[in-house]
C-alpha cells in the first residue's frame, strides 16, 4: 500500500469519478473524507465500502462553493484525522445549454461550484500543507476545458479555469513540496454523462480512438498515482484520460 | 517583549536553529532569506499571536524586523 496513514479529502466523493477515487485511495491505505452535497445515502455507502477495505472514512456534507462550509469541512476533517495529505477537487456540475439560451444563473452556478469550489478547498488546505511541507492536490478538470464543446460554454470555462489555477498554484507551492496537478477526463460513464442525449453520445463515441467509454476507475487510477511518492517529481501537469479523444 | 515574541515566531516559521543574532535592523528577506510565501506565513502567524490585522500594503512597507515590531506595538 502506497498511501498508508495518509488522509485524503475527496469533494463530490459520493458518486461517479469521485467515488472511484475515494475507493482507490482507500485501497492504497488512505483514510478518506467523503464530501457530498445532496445524497447522504450514497456518501454513507462509500464510507461502508471504505470501512470494508479496512480504512477509516467520514462523510461530510458541504457546498464547496461556500467558503464557510468548506472551512467547516476542513476543520471536521482535521479534528478526525490529524493530517491532511491529499485533496481531490472533484465536485462538479453541468448546466448545459447553448450560449444564446444560457441564463446568468446557469453560468454562475457552474463557475461557482466547479471553479470557485476548487479555489475554496485548495485555499483551505494550503496552510496546513505548507506547515507540513508536503501535500498532493489533484483537481478533476475535463477535456472539454481544453477543446471546448457547443452547449457547454460555462462548463468548459470552469474546467479551463481549473487548469490555469492548477498551474499557478503548482508554481506557488512547489517550494513547499506540494504537488498540484489536474486530470482531464473525456467521456466517462457516470450519472453526469448518462444525461446526454443519444445523438450527443454517438457523436462523442465517433471521436474516441479506443472506441469505448471510460470507467470512473480509469480516471481514479492516475489520480491515485499522482498522490503517491512515485509521482513526486510531477507538478503543474494536466493528464487526459479520454481514450485518445484529444491529442 | 513584542520584539522577543516576533523573533520567536519568525525563527519558528523559518525553522531556524537559533534566534540569536536577529536584531531590529535584520531584514526578513535579505538576511534571513525568507521568500514571499514565508513572509505571508509569518504575517499570518503574527496576526494570530497578537490578535491584529496586518494589511498587505502595510506588510509591503516593512524593511526590517524593527518595522514589524513598531507596527505591532502601535496596533495592539
Amino acid at each position: 500500500m502506497k498511501l498508508l496513514g495518509k488522509t485524503a479529502i475527496v469533494t463530490g466523493g459520493s458518486r461517479g469519478i469521485g467515488k472511484a477515487i475515494a475507493i482507490k485511495l482507500a485501497e492504497q491505505g488512505a483514510n478518506i473524507v467523503v464530501n457530498y452535497s445532496s445524497s447522504p445515502e450514497s456518501a454513507n455507502e462509500v464510507i461502508r465500502m471504505i470501512e470494508a477495505i479496512g480504512r477509516q472514512g467520514i462523510a461530510i456534507k458541504a457546498d464547496v462553493s461556500n467558503p464557510s462550509e468548506v472551512e467547516e469541512l476542513i476543520s471536521i476533517a482535521e479534528a478526525k484525522f490529524s493530517s491532511i495529505d491529499i485533496l481531490i477537487n472533484n465536485a462538479g456540475i453541468t448546466r448545459d445549454t447553448l450560449l444564446m439560451k444560457m441564463k446568468e444563473d446557469d453560468w454562475d452556478s457552474v463557475i461557482t461550484t466547479n471553479l470557485k469550489g476548487t479555489f475554496n478547498c485548495t485555499k483551505a488546505v494550503t496552510k496546513k500543507m505548507i506547515r507540513q511541507r508536503s501535500g498532493k492536490i489533484v483537481s478533476v478538470a475535463s477535456v472539454i476545458g481544453i477543446v471546448g464543446n457547443a452547449g457547454q460554454a460555462n462548463y468548459a470555462a470552469s474546467k479551463a479555469g481549473i487548469i490555469g489555477f492548477t498551474k499557478s498554484i503548482a508554481k506557488e507551492l512547489g517550494s513547499r513540496n506540494i504537488n498540484v496537478n489536474a486530470v482531464a477526463p473525456g467521456y466517462i460513464q457516470t450519472d453526469m454523462t448518462d444525461k446526454l442525449s443519444a445523438e450527443v453520445k454517438e457523436g462523442l463515441m465517433a471521436g474516441i480512438p479506443l472506441k469505448r467509454l471510460g470507467a470512473p476507475e480509469d480516471v481514479a487510477n492516475i489520480v491515485v498515482f499522482l498522490c503517491t511518492e512515485e509521482a513526486s517529481y510531477i507538478t503543474g501537469q494536466v493528464f487526459n484520460v479520454d481514450g485518445g479523444m484529444v491529442m | 517583549m513584542v520584539f522577543e515574541k516576533v523573533v520567536e515566531i519568525i525563527a519558528d516559521q523559518l525553522g531556524l536553529d537559533s534566534a540569536e543574532g536577529i536584531k531590529p535592523s535584520t531584514s526578513l528577506m535579505k538576511e534571513l532569506e525568507a521568500d514571499s510565501l514565508d513572509a505571508v506565513e509569518i504575517m499570518m502567524a503574527l496576526e494570530d499571536e497578537f490578535g491584529i490585522e496586518i494589511p498587505d500594503e502595510e506588510a509591503e512597507k516593512f524593511k526590517n524586523i524593527g518595522n514589524i515590531v513598531a507596527y505591532i506595538e502601535e496596533n495592539i
